[in-house]
């Protein structure tokens, strides 16, 4: 037992040896993982924060004063221009000027001292359909704030009806609260996975496979060998984006450490299993590589990180089901985010344990099969 | 002289040709570059057109009614209108919670049990908590339930003026808003994503697969065995360059194809020019992969190269998946740096605007001055020479 312990930790520093030797290497194993995690940590928005926008105001009156006052006073509305005519929205639009603009009718302020409702055209640029939704809903809501406000002055008992909204885990609703706890397991998948997948093809490629077949490991002890070192690098990748997430963006960690490293590991494992299947298959690691890709493209979009699984339908739904890195994520936004302990993320837990358990063996299988 | 001119031109072409021939069999030869290179883009079609969509509907929300008087009734009634959000109606706020917690619903509204008294005493309160797990949607809930709110208090409003203007007194019309969604008549983030996804895929193999097969050159040293003959750098580098424009090219059309027959995007542009952006963009791709290969010289180093300089930033920071009106001005200023973003903009305008030309001409030459720039840059660091 202790001698298959020292033959591992040997192989285990070989393998780290082999893959941080190498300046290059170390830099891009650690440097664009916190650059990502920082850009990315800001990119990552679908929050509306500059809507550049443009006024046709035919009526110019009080009123529509007023009602253009409303939208500037949001903050995030930008009046960009001021339009004299119709033939000046296309141009505004079309160069992305302005993202909407907002035309006001001639007798606006007439219909509504008249008490007749009156329409006001809201023309959005929706080359980016959800920003222009987004926007669109904003002015909904402002419109909405200024009718009411109306109605107050001039004493129509409009009844005061308030919602108290709260946001559970996430009191601003922001979308980087989402994104970051799921960078902590996506930036770090990228890059074990190549990891693993290299690790094997490369000394098949090199010639050096052989020669670890002639020393006293065995297959199986080889492969444990090749799966701890990328498990390893992924986790301090994962921790440098959880201390940016947590110091920089001060995101506050409701849940504790352990469950989430015991996620984090069985994510992980699932991932090397898989970054050790496709070595076993490749011929070389150009192979390697593209087919690591190949599977990364479809399970990052298919995660839930940048849109949500709810919202793909049933048949993807189902194919998410395979995707370790759909439970990863999940996983950590449950313990980062809403703090519960590992007993509420056994749904999660279980199905990464499986693919483990699937992938390993297969692994292990096609080394001796690839060997013999 | 004219000879000796003639003889080295026919000399440059056959020796193209002959070592074009050889990169194409290279490449057809290798399985795993034809999945990249096709299997993959057409996977990419299928999940983007059908399966990634970032239009929300249908969002579950709770409602526990406490007060069941006919003015919640009323109420709640502009909650059914819609296609954004379902109530799924419980009793008790308890397995509202439990709902939310096992993330089966993605709100609970709660109309507290004093809500009319309350409402007739001048100060009703509804109380609605969304989950922050998922910000998109936990704001749509949030608009959408404000807005159903605020329309019933005017309507309300609008009653009791009609019943004050009986009195004499004058009503005050409301606003409405009427959207017109220029460019995108179908509403739905497919014609969006769509362009977006031929930039991915251009990126993937200009820029990733290139690198990495012509690193590998270089790490293999069969680069080398290529220097001992007459062929000259030039020649050596558009003989990569081809097969692989070809195969991003081939790319290209299946988008388009995907695009129009099965995604219904319109084309308001000119196709031409279309082409024409993506041709220069392709060489952009290749010189981004071609300089990242000749310099690292390292097979892991140079995808992983290409992955962070050119493919990640593609999909985060060019707006394909983020709008970067709404991201901080230096993080911005980033974006405007990529020519993916450039591209992206050029090839969104020309398929949903039609040709503006201020943005054609713009996008197009900062894509020249770069492609240019990039194809320089590698053939200078492409030598005859051995590291």
């Amino acid at each position: 037992m202790i001698e298959f312990l020292f033959r591992l930790l040997a192989l285990i520093r070989k393998e780290l040896i082999s893959v941080l030797k190498d300046p290059s290497s170390r830099v891009i194993l650690f440097v664009p993982v916190l650059l990502q995690s920082l850009i990315f940590g800001y990119v990552a928005t679908y929050d509306l924060s500059n809507v550049p926008y443009a006024v046709l105001d035919q009526s110019r009156s009080p009123t529509s004063a007023s009602l253009i006052a409303h939208l500037d006073g949001t903050g995030f509305f930008r009046r960009v221009a001021t339009l004299q005519s119709d033939s000046g929205i296309a141009p505004v639009i079309e160069s992305q000027r302005a993202l909407m603009v907002l035309r006001i009718g001639p007798r606006f302020e007439q219909q509504l001292l008249e008490g007749q409702s009156e329409t006001i055209q809201l023309i959005l640029d929706a080359r980016n359909s959800t920003t222009a939704n987004s926007a669109a809903a904003a002015v909904a809501e402002v419109v909405d704030a200024f009718n009411l406000e109306q109605a107050q002055q001039r004493g129509a008992g409009a009844p005061a009806l308030t919602l108290e909204t709260r946001a559970w885990f996430n009191p601003n609703l922001e979308t980087r609260w989402n994104f970051m706890p799921a960078l902590i397991a996506s930036l770090s998948m990228l890059q074990t996975l190549m990891l693993t997948a290299l690790s094997v093809a490369r000394e098949r490629e090199q010639g050096t496979f052989d020669q670890l077949l002639v020393t006293p490991l065995s297959p199986g002890e080889i492969m444990i060998g090749k799966a701890i070192p990328p498990m390893l690098i992924g986790l301090v990748q994962s921790t440098l984006v959880l201390l940016i997430t947590r110091f920089w963006f001060h995101i506050p960690m409701a849940g504790s450490a352990w469950p989430l490293y015991a996620g984090l590991a069985a994510f992980m494992l699932a991932g090397v299993g898989i970054g050790l299947s496709i070595s076993a298959l490749s011929a070389n690691m150009q192979q390697a590589m593209l087919y690591t890709f190949v599977l990364l493209m479809p399970m990052m979009l298919l995660s839930g990180l940048t849109t949500p699984v709810a919202a793909m339908p049933r048949v993807l739904q189902i194919a998410t089901m395979v995707n370790p890195l759909r439970y990863g994520i999940d996983l950590v936004r449950r313990v980062y985010l809403e703090g519960v302990g590992l007993s509420a993320v056994i749904p999660d837990l279980v199905p990464l344990l499986l693919i483990a358990a699937v992938t390993l063996p297969t692994a292990a299988w096609l080394f001796r099969n690839r060997l013999v | 002289m004219t000879v000796a001119t003639t003889s080295r031109r026919g000399g440059f072409w056959s020796r193209l040709v002959a070592l074009t021939r050889k990169e194409v069999r290279q490449l057809l030869r290798d399985r795993s570059n034809l999945a990249i290179g096709i299997a993959l883009p057409a996977l990419l079609i299928l999940l983007f057109g059908y399966g990634i969509s970032l239009d929300i509907d249908n969002a579950p929300v709770a409602i526990v009614v406490e007060d069941s008087s006919p003015t919640t009734l009323d109420v709640l009634e502009g909650l059914r209108l819609t296609t954004y959000i379902t109530p799924v109606y419980v009793r008790s706020m308890p397995e509202a919670t439990r709902l939310m917690d096992a993330h089966e619903v993605d709100g609970i509204l709660r109309v507290p049990s004093n809500f009319a008294s309350q409402l007739a005493a001048g100060q009703g309160r509804l109380q609605l908590i969304v989950h922050g797990a998922d910000a998109s949607t936990a704001r749509i809930i949030q608009g959408y339930v404000g807005g159903a709110l605020s329309q019933w208090s005017l309507r309300t409003a609008d009653r009791e003026a009609g019943r004050a203007s009986t009195s004499g007194d004058a009503p005050f019309g409301n606003v409405v808003v009427e959207q017109r969604m220029w460019f995108n008549s179908a509403n739905t983030s497919t014609w969006y994503l769509v362009p977006g996804l031929i930039v991915l895929i251009m990126t993937l193999v200009g820029a990733f697969l290139t690198s990495l097969v012509v690193a590998r050159e270089w790490e293999r040293g069969t680069l080398e065995a290529l220097f001992v003959t007459p062929v000259r750098p030039l020649e050596i580098l558009l003989a990569k360059l081809i097969p692989y424009f070809g195969v991003g090219m081939i790319g290209f059309f299946m988008c388009m194809v995907a695009a129009r027959f099965l995604f219904h995007v319109p084309m308001a542009g000119s196709m031409w020019l279309l082409v024409l952006s993506s041709v220069l963009y392709m060489f952009v791709a290749l010189g981004v992969g071609l300089l990242i290969s000749s310099v690292t010289k390292n097979q892991f180093i140079a995808s992983q190269m290409a992955l962070l300089t050119s493919f990640l930033p593609a999909m985060m920071l060019s707006g394909f998946l983020f709008d970067l009106n709404n991201v901080p001005a230096a993080v911005r200023v980033i974006g405007e740096l990529l020519p993916a973003t450039h591209f992206l903009d050029l090839i969104k305008t020309l398929m949903l605007a039609g040709n503006v030309w201020p943005i054609v001409i713009k996008d197009c030459a900062i894509l020249a001055v770069y492609a240019l720039i990039l194809l320089t840059a590698a053939r200078l660091v492409t030598r005859k020479r051995i590291a």
